[in-house]
Parts: structure tokens; C-alpha cells; sequence
């Protein structure tokens, strides 16, 4: 993977009154998405390579990025580019707001593109088609490399505005690629672009590999792998390539994941048929035992503070939900309904705890408060488990399972995105099969 | 749903039991020949360590207890490794496809070791048994079916010389 960290120099030319203007709710499932036209960016005349930027539709191109990503949040209703009453150019500048507003667009997003220098400059408006006015304006310089990167942080933005609520477009997915029959699988860790684009593998696919998970600046990534049939967790860094295992451990280390700061790995070690969770703190090595039990203890997550613990136990006798303190104290059950939970996963905001829930043979992706109150579930099907929080905490992303006929055909695993409302369910496309996918933080911050 | 009916079954006839209506327990069994409370016990993917030597012992779902015949199994394997002392074993611990991946990983290994347990206790030196766990990750039979899932939660003993 070539270089990660792009810079992007972030102008904001101005912020309109926040006041009065369009405001999306997405707290609750929306069954009246907000009408947006994204006009094509215009490309300036006196950019480089004027007429190659015109042949690839760069300026458009970015306009159709915007408008899948806002489609996909079930929150707007990109409306069709052939209706529209303006010149991408002269929209930019001012709108004539009535036109718009025939076409029933609520919002408008325009743009201009300028590539000088080797340089990509971007810059867009959003406005409020009612409210007749400049809702917010930025500019963006990059790598013309870098456009679909642009896309989504103008997404971002427009998202941030009118919901007021970060983004989750400029993020990348990992997950682990599946291919060949069901009983002889090829696993290999795959990375792509939140919208499915640009997928790179990590592996080859000559060891079994599992449940990857980004670190919290999205550089370095914690998974386990059955390299020389020893399973360990291991730490790949995406850049370099360069792979480590975790630890010293005398077997099995499995369920990884990075504490809040980065600066941990907190895991299972099995041993003697047992399972407990341990952290290992990256820089000095230091191994701390966390939990201590005859039961199976695994899936730790973090809470965003980092003080508290969630992981999955069966000292109850069945697979349940606990939560104790990061040192290991004050362990408390929170998980009591009908049913069986796993794979607990604390949300970015703090208040929630996403989880899997298997009742009467049928399997769940839901939400809880931290205290294990208030659960809903989202979704139900055949198999599904292991969620993962977009970083704003709105949207799960997570794998599920097709039942399989007598010869093991019938089999399918893809990811699937839901938002914590219980709406907005929707396949997420990949190459391959995939599983265990883990949403990054948001690459420009 | 299979499944769950079994261990229903299951449930309804220990009850049976206490009361001693043995007679519904047979009636049970009949219910589906190649698993016993919630236990395979066919032969279809069983392959062989020695003659007469199983290779690998069936589990309940969520559970890592032997039965009576996983242990009369391991006991052949105890005897055969007592009897050939250069061969040194790795038993894999297995769960079926209906579990959360990491608890299965877990659970893989508490049933190798379940068998690994046994096996010293019948004199095999622990360090002529390595243990490795595959979750759900390797199934024999990639079916999805309360047979396939039986067949699938197991632990093999296999030479590693």
C-alpha cells in the first residue's frame, strides 16, 4: 500500500447563519429524505490539462461519488442530474434559487475544480434552496490523485452541516476476503474504500486469517492469524507491509483490538482449555492479565474513554455481556434477556454497546446502553454476527451468513451496513465474500 | 431449530427420568439415530489413528464434556499412544457454524483440551500432545443442518510424526 497519511489544506470560506436553516434528523429512521442536487463540479479554464480533465469528467465524477454516499444514508434523496435547471458553472456563483426549487430540491451542492501546478484545488457550496442562502463553503488543495478522497470529505462536510453530526465517508473498511468452497475457505485480509472502491489485499492467503481491526489513526491494523498453525494476534502495519505477532504467548492468543489511545492490545489467551483477556501495551511490552476466570472469557472492547471494559463470558453458563473496569475490577453482567450474546463493541460516542444475539436459532445485530438497558434489535436473519460502529457512531457494518445446502452450496458471506435506527439496511458490495469487516476513524480529521 | 428441538427433547426427557418414564427415552432416541442428546454418534466422517482407533470424539452444542463413548474412544487412543511412544499428537478442537467466530475459537480449545486432559490421564505424556483450536473455521460437512452441525463440533486426534 503506497502512502496513507495524504495532507489536504482544509479553507473554510465561510459558515452561513445556522440558524433557521435545513436540518436533517437522523436520530430517527427518515422516511422522507431531504431532495439535494449535486450539480457536477465545474472544471476552471485555466486549469493543466484542461481538456483531459474534461474527457474524464473529473467534475462530475465527484458529483456522482457525493451523491451515492448521500444516497446510501438513506437521510437525502439525490435528485436526477437531468432535471437540472443551471450550468454547473454559473450555479456556483449564484444560484437562482426559484429554478431549483421547481425541481423540488430542498438543497444544492455546487463546485469548481482547478488543477494548477500539480496541484488539485477544490472548491464547493452548499445552499439552502428555501432559505435562499449560502449554508457553508470550503476549499480543498491536494494531489489531483486524490479526487475520490476530495468526494468523500465533501460529503463529510455536507453531512456535518446539515446534520450536525460528523461524517463517515472519508473511511476505509477492512474485512477478510473469502473465496473457495465453504469447507476448504481462502481468507485474506482486504482493505477498500467505504463505498467499496479500490480494494487492496494485505495476505495471500496462504494462512488463515481473522477478525482485523484498525488502530485509532487507521495506520496499523491488529488481527489474528494461523501463520505456521500457530494462532496468534498479530500487528500489520498497512504502509509498510511489515507484520509482527503480539506478544510472547505459549498459545492461542485470539479477539484483538486496540485500546482507545492506540497504545494497547487487548486480546484472549487461551491455555489449558481456558480463556482469559490480557492487554499488552505496545511500546513496553508490558503483558497484564485482566480477567481471571475458569470461563471463557473474549471479545473485549474498550469504552472511548478507555476506563471500561466490555467482553463476552460464559461464567454464567451461556454466553452473556459483561462490563467491568479497565483493570479488570468491578466485573458486572449486564446482558439477562432471552437468548445468548456475543461480540459486544463499545460505541465511539460511549453510550452505546452493539452486539450479536442468538434466540431460537435466529441471529441478531442490536444495541444497548453500556449498562445494558434499553436493548433493540436491529436486524434478524439465518447467521450474522460482529458489528462495527462507523465512527460516528450511527451505523453498523457486520457480516452475514447464508444457509448452505446438503453439499455445502448456497453459501454466501457479505458484509451489510445498518443504521442504529433500525432503517437504512443495505448490502455492502465487495470483490469477494467477506466477513469480520471493521470500520477505520475518519481518515482527515 | 433442529437443534433447539433436540435440546428440548433432551430436557423433556431428563424430566422423563426423574419420573421414571424410561420407556419415552428410546422414543427419543429414535428421533434421529446419529445424534444422541445432541451428540453424534454415527460414523460417517470418522477416520482412524490406528485400527480400531477413532480418530476423533463428538461434543453438544456450546458444551466440551465427554460422553461415555468420546471417553471409551480416547482410551483407545491413550492405549495406542502407550503403546507407540515415538508418536506425538496434535488433537483440534472444533466448533459448528452456528456460534460467534471468537466465542467458537475459545470453544475449539476448551474441547481439544478437554480430550488432551483425558488422554493424560490415561498416561499420555502432555508433551507429546500439542492442541490447536480452528473454531468454526474448518468444518467436515459444510451442510447447514443440525447432522452437519453435530458432525462438525468435534475434536481430532492426529500424528504429527
Amino acid at each position: 500500500m503506497k502512502k496513507t497519511i495524504l495532507t489536504f489544506l482544509i479553507f473554510l470560506i465561510s459558515f452561513g447563519n445556522a440558524n433557521s436553516l435545513i436540518k436533517v434528523d437522523i436520530t430517527r429512521g427518515n422516511l422522507d429524505p431531504l431532495p439535494i442536487a449535486v450539480s457536477p463540479l465545474h472544471i476552471d479554464n485555466s486549469s493543466e490539462n484542461l481538456k483531459s480533465l474534461k474527457d474524464q469528467k473529473l467534475g462530475e465524477n465527484i458529483s456522482i461519488i457525493i451523491e451515492k454516499n448521500f444516497k446510501s444514508t438513506g437521510l437525502f434523496n439525490p435528485l436526477k442530474k437531468n432535471a437540472f435547471v443551471q450550468k454547473p458553472d454559473i450555479a456556483h456563483l449564484k444560484p437562482r434559487f426559484e429554478d431549483w426549487r421547481l425541481i423540488k430540491a430542498q438543497a444544492l451542492v455546487t463546485g469548481k475544480i482547478l488543477v494548477k501546478d500539480k496541484k488539485l484545488k477544490v472548491e464547493f457550496r452548499l445552499w439552502d434552496l428555501t432559505a435562499a442562502k449560502e449554508m457553508t463553503a470550503l476549499s480543498f488543495t491536494t494531489t489531483p490523485s486524490n479526487w475520490r478522497r476530495v468526494a468523500h470529505i465533501i460529503s463529510d462536510k455536507i453531512y456535518e452541516r446539515l446534520t450536525g453530526e460528523t461524517g463517515y465517508f472519508d473511511t476505509r473498511i477492512i474485512y477478510v476476503s473469502e473465496t473457495g468452497p465453504k469447507d476448504q475457505r481462502v481468507k485474506k485480509l482486504a482493505i477498500m474504500d467505504q463505498d467499496g472502491h479500490g480494494t487492496k489485499y494485505l495476505t495471500l492467503g496462504n494462512e488463515l486469517v481473522l477478525t482485523p481491526r484498525f488502530n485509532p489513526t487507521n495506520q496499523l491494523v491488529t488481527y489474528m492469524s494461523y501463520f505456521k498453525n500457530m494462532p496468534r494476534v498479530y500487528l500489520l502495519d498497512i504502509e509498510t507491509g511489515i507484520q509482527e505477532v503480539v506478544g510472547n504467548f505459549p498459545g492461542m492468543t485470539f479477539a484483538p483490538r486496540f485500546s482507545p489511545d492506540g497504545k494497547k492490545v487487548i486480546m484472549s489467551f487461551a491455555k489449558d482449555g481456558n480463556s482469559d483477556i490480557y492487554s499488552m501495551d505496545l511500546e513496553t511490552r508490558v503483558v497484564e492479565k485482566i480477567t481471571e476466570h475458569s470461563a471463557i472469557d473474549t471479545s473485549p472492547s474498550y469504552s472511548p474513554d478507555g476506563k471500561y471494559i466490555c467482553f463476552n463470558s460464559d461464567r454464567s453458563g451461556l454466553q452473556q455481556i459483561y462490563v467491568m473496569r479497565s483493570d479488570g475490577t468491578g466485573v458486572k453482567r449486564i446482558t439477562f434477556g432471552d437468548g445468548l450474546y456475543g461480540t459486544p463493541v463499545w460505541s465511539p460516542r460511549g453510550d452505546l454497546i452493539a452486539f450479536t444475539k442468538v434466540r431460537k436459532g435466529r441471529f441478531y445485530i442490536g444495541v444497548m446502553r453500556s449498562d445494558g438497558t434499553g436493548e433493540r434489535l436491529l436486524t434478524e436473519n439465518y447467521y450474522q454476527e460482529a458489528p462495527s460502529w462507523s465512527p460516528n457512531g450511527r451505523v453498523l457494518i457486520f457480516y452475514r451468513e447464508t444457509k448452505s445446502d446438503s453439499k455445502g452450496k448456497g453459501f454466501s458471506a457479505k458484509l451489510w451496513s445498518i443504521d442504529i435506527t433500525g432503517y437504512n439496511e443495505r448490502l455492502i458490495k465487495t470483490k469477494t465474500d467477506a466477513s469480520d469487516p471493521s470500520w477505520s476513524s475518519l481518515l482527515s480529521k | 431449530m433442529k437443534m433447539k428441538f433436540n435440546s428440548a427433547l433432551r430436557n423433556f426427557v431428563l424430566v422423563l427420568f426423574s419420573t421414571l418414564l424410561i420407556s419415552a427415552c428410546s422414543t427419543a432416541k429414535k428421533a434421529n439415530v446419529d445424534t444422541v442428546d445432541d451428540v453424534y454418534t454415527g460414523t460417517d466422517t470418522v477416520e482412524f489413528l490406528a485400527k480400531g482407533v477413532p480418530d476423533r470424539i463428538f461434543f453438544a452444542t456450546n458444551k466440551s464434556s465427554l460422553t461415555t463413548k468420546s471417553r471409551d474412544t480416547l482410551r483407545k487412543q491413550a492405549t495406542y499412544l502407550r503403546k507407540n511412544k515415538d508418536v506425538t499428537v496434535t488433537v483440534e478442537g472444533h466448533a459448528d457454524e452456528r456460534g460467534t467466530r471468537e466465542y467458537n475459537l475459545a470453544l475449539g480449545e476448551r474441547r481439544a483440551n478437554a480430550a488432551k486432559d483425558y488422554l493424560m490421564t490415561y498416561g499420555v505424556s502432555g508433551k507429546r500432545i500439542t492442541v490447536i483450536s480452528y473454531g468454526k473455521e474448518k468444518p467436515v460437512n459444510p451442510a447447514s443442518s443440525p447432522l452437519a452441525w453435530s458432525q462438525n463440533r468435534r475434536s481430532v486426534t492426529i500424528k504429527t510424526n
